[in-house]
């Protein structure tokens, strides 16, 4: 089991107005290959803007950040959007799936960015919406589906293109305790069966527990690592 | 699924928005098609057939007569060939709706002035012999299924005949050929004898053809200085320049469909690309999730602007196809009157530029926003 991620004095500054602010304080993390991380802490204690980094959504202002070989902070939009769709699955909050589409579609959708043929892209994405179980509700459009399906859509679509790397952003703050218990149920499996690298933000301490591992942050900086188990904040 | 398809999704997004916009867009093409065929048709070139023709007007109006007597006087002078009289008559075959361009003329000399317009020595020999016989052109002929013997009842309202009716029975003696449309042409003779009052012994504007066409300047100012100090003076002019100068007494053609097409499509590209603005507001977050999947910026901005494109252009499809649905009718109906109404191929293609132009400039803003869009942003608003 190798390094998959490694943040190295990681800060990362908004500037509002006149004022910089400082939401990402010297950040050292490691993350080990096929380890589920949950990361936790109060709201603006800068646990997404980590996130955004680690998927390559976002850019520090200083330091490195180097994911499953390849260093994201020295690396152009265009080389960055191409590593997103070959290396990272994401999963929101609120899905962000495109209402137009059924769920077919918005699973096949990232798929687009590769070289495979139409119907190899139609047997990937009904093979990812099997392995969530809504392999029966490929025509169905988001408005159709429930929250919990439309969040497994989302998972099915953030596994379809089989990346190294999960980045969930609070999967389950959309939904209710039994539906929520649903998700991230599917999130260990993938982790147990597939062996995927998943990192989730979340607040919520029963979701944290499904991780192997759970990070803390408060203003801007790591501040505890629970079990430890592959991860390691400096 | 390809990109394309997606296209075509979030085009259909909200159906009655994207049907609005894209009727509004057809119509202003079938408006542009229209436009554009009446102002070619009243700024048509000459043919070479009247290179060497001169019209002779009433200097005062293109409605004001000129006396009969003025063709024998014009047809006397040494740079005139031949001249020939026409005049206004107008009315309507049955019924309001069947108007057309009916014009008492000198049977001898008009054919022989407008040799272009095709004509059977015999019909040519009927007309000629007939006074209440007509010529009809195939087009219109061929519009009300008339068969030569047939009477052609015509109702007036501006010629009364003496005894009082209003309705002037004609022989077809046959059809000549005339590109314009549909045309009707009267014996003069019979026409000046039998109506009352005003008309009698007038005709509405003279056509001489001048023995040598590089004399066409002389004829000019022979002729026209020759009635300056009569109560009828004229005004002469060649064939083409009379033509562009009875489109500017309607009022500059060319000018006043210009600016109604500048109104239509400046008001369609606010109208549109605020729904475009619009639409983008509502997608943000949708374009940001395409961004998280790897789409480049570039990409995505090319989506939103090939919707834009895809808009403008089924729009102007819709609208050059209904003109060209429209035009047979529309021929039928105003040919006669402006002369031959065809809508070109160049104007078509010029449609379809314009058409890929609005698309852009409705599509740009969108699009440049799109590719501006920053994931973090994007997401954080939701």
């Amino acid at each position: 089991m190798g390094e998959l991620i490694r943040c190295t004095d990681v800060c990362k500054d908004y500037v509002r107005g006149a004022e910089r602010v400082g939401v990402l304080r010297n950040v050292d993390l490691s993350v080990q290959d096929g380890t589920f991380t949950a990361l936790m802490g109060p709201s603006g204690s800068g646990k997404t803007t980590l996130l955004n980094l680690i998927g390559g959504l976002d850019s520090p202002t200083s330091g490195e950040i180097e994911v499953d070989g390849l260093r994201l902070d020295s690396v152009n939009a265009r080389a960055l959007s191409a590593w997103r769709a070959r290396s990272v699955g994401f999963v929101f909050q609120f899905y962000n799936l495109l209402p137009v589409l059924n769920a077919q579609r918005n699973v096949e959708l990232p798929l687009l960015l590769t070289g495979l043929s139409r119907s190899e892209r139609r047997k990937n994405a009904g093979l990812a919406l099997e392995i969530v179980g809504l392999a029966d509700r490929g025509k169905h459009k988001p408005g159709e589906l429930s929250g919990g399906q439309q969040q497994r859509v989302a998972i099915a679509r953030a596994l379809v293109s089989d990346p190294c790397l999960l980045v969930c952003d609070e999967p389950t703050g959309d939904l209710d305790r039994s539906t929520a218990d649903e998700i991230l149920e599917l999130l260990q499996t993938l982790h147990r069966e597939l062996g995927k690298t998943i990192v989730m933000v979340t607040h919520d301490p029963r979701a944290a527990d499904r991780a192997q591992h759970t990070l803390h942050m408060d203003k801007g900086r790591l501040v505890s690592n629970i079990e430890g188990l592959g991860t390691e904040v400096a | 699924m390809k990109l394309s398809s997606l296209l075509w999704a979030n085009l259909l997004r909200k159906p009655t928005r994207t049907s609005l916009t894209f009727v509004s867009l057809a119509i202003a093409f079938l408006l542009f098609m229209l436009l554009r065929a009446i102002s070619d048709a009243f700024s048509g070139g000459v043919s070479m057939e009247g290179m060497d023709r001169i019209v002779i007007d009433s200097r005062y109006s293109l409605t004001d007569n000129l006396p009969l007597s003025y063709v024998e006087r014009i047809r006397a002078l040494d740079e005139v060939d031949q001249v020939t009289n026409v005049s206004w008559f107008g009315g309507y075959y049955r019924e309001p709706r069947n108007a057309f361009a009916t014009y008492p003329v000198d049977p001898e000399s008009y054919f022989d002035i407008f040799r272009e317009q095709g004509i059977s020595a015999d019909t040519l020999a009927r007309f000629r012999s007939v006074r209440v016989s007509a010529v009809a052109s195939e087009a219109l002929a061929a519009h009300y299924g008339w068969q030569p013997g047939d009477t052609i009842p015509i109702v007036q309202d501006i010629f009364p005949q003496e005894g009082g009716s209003w309705t002037w029975q004609f022989e077809l003696a046959g059809t000549f050929q005339y590109a314009g449309g549909e045309l009707l042409l009267i014996h003069y003779d019979y026409f000046n004898e039998a109506v009352v009052g005003w008309g009698k012994d007038q005709v509405g504007w003279l056509v001489g053809r001048v023995a040598d066409p590089k004399e066409v300047d002389a004829a000019i100012r022979t002729i026209d200085g020759m009635f300056e100090n009569s109560p009828d003076p004229t005004r002469s002019t060649t064939e083409d320049e009379y033509r562009r100068q009875f489109a500017s007494q309607l009022g500059d053609i060319g000018a006043i469909s210009g600016m109604i097409l500048m109104a239509v499509f400046f008001t369609i590209l606010l109208l549109t690309g605020n729904t475009a603005a619009q639409g983008f507001a509502e997608r943000v977050p949708e374009l940001a999730a395409m961004k998280t999947l790897g789409f480049p910026d570039g990409s995505v901005a090319a989506l939103v602007l090939a919707e834009a494109l895809a808009l403008c252009l089924g729009g102007a499809t819709a609208g050059i196809a209904i003109a060209w649905l429209l035009e047979p009718g529309l021929e039928a109906n105003l040919g006669g009157m402006i002369g031959s109404f065809d809508l070109s191929g160049w104007s078509a293609l010029q449609a379809l530029g314009l058409a890929t132009l609005l698309g852009l400039l409705i599509g740009a803003y969108p699009a440049v926003s799109a590719r501006r869009l920053t994931i973090v942003d994007a997401l954080r608003e939701r």
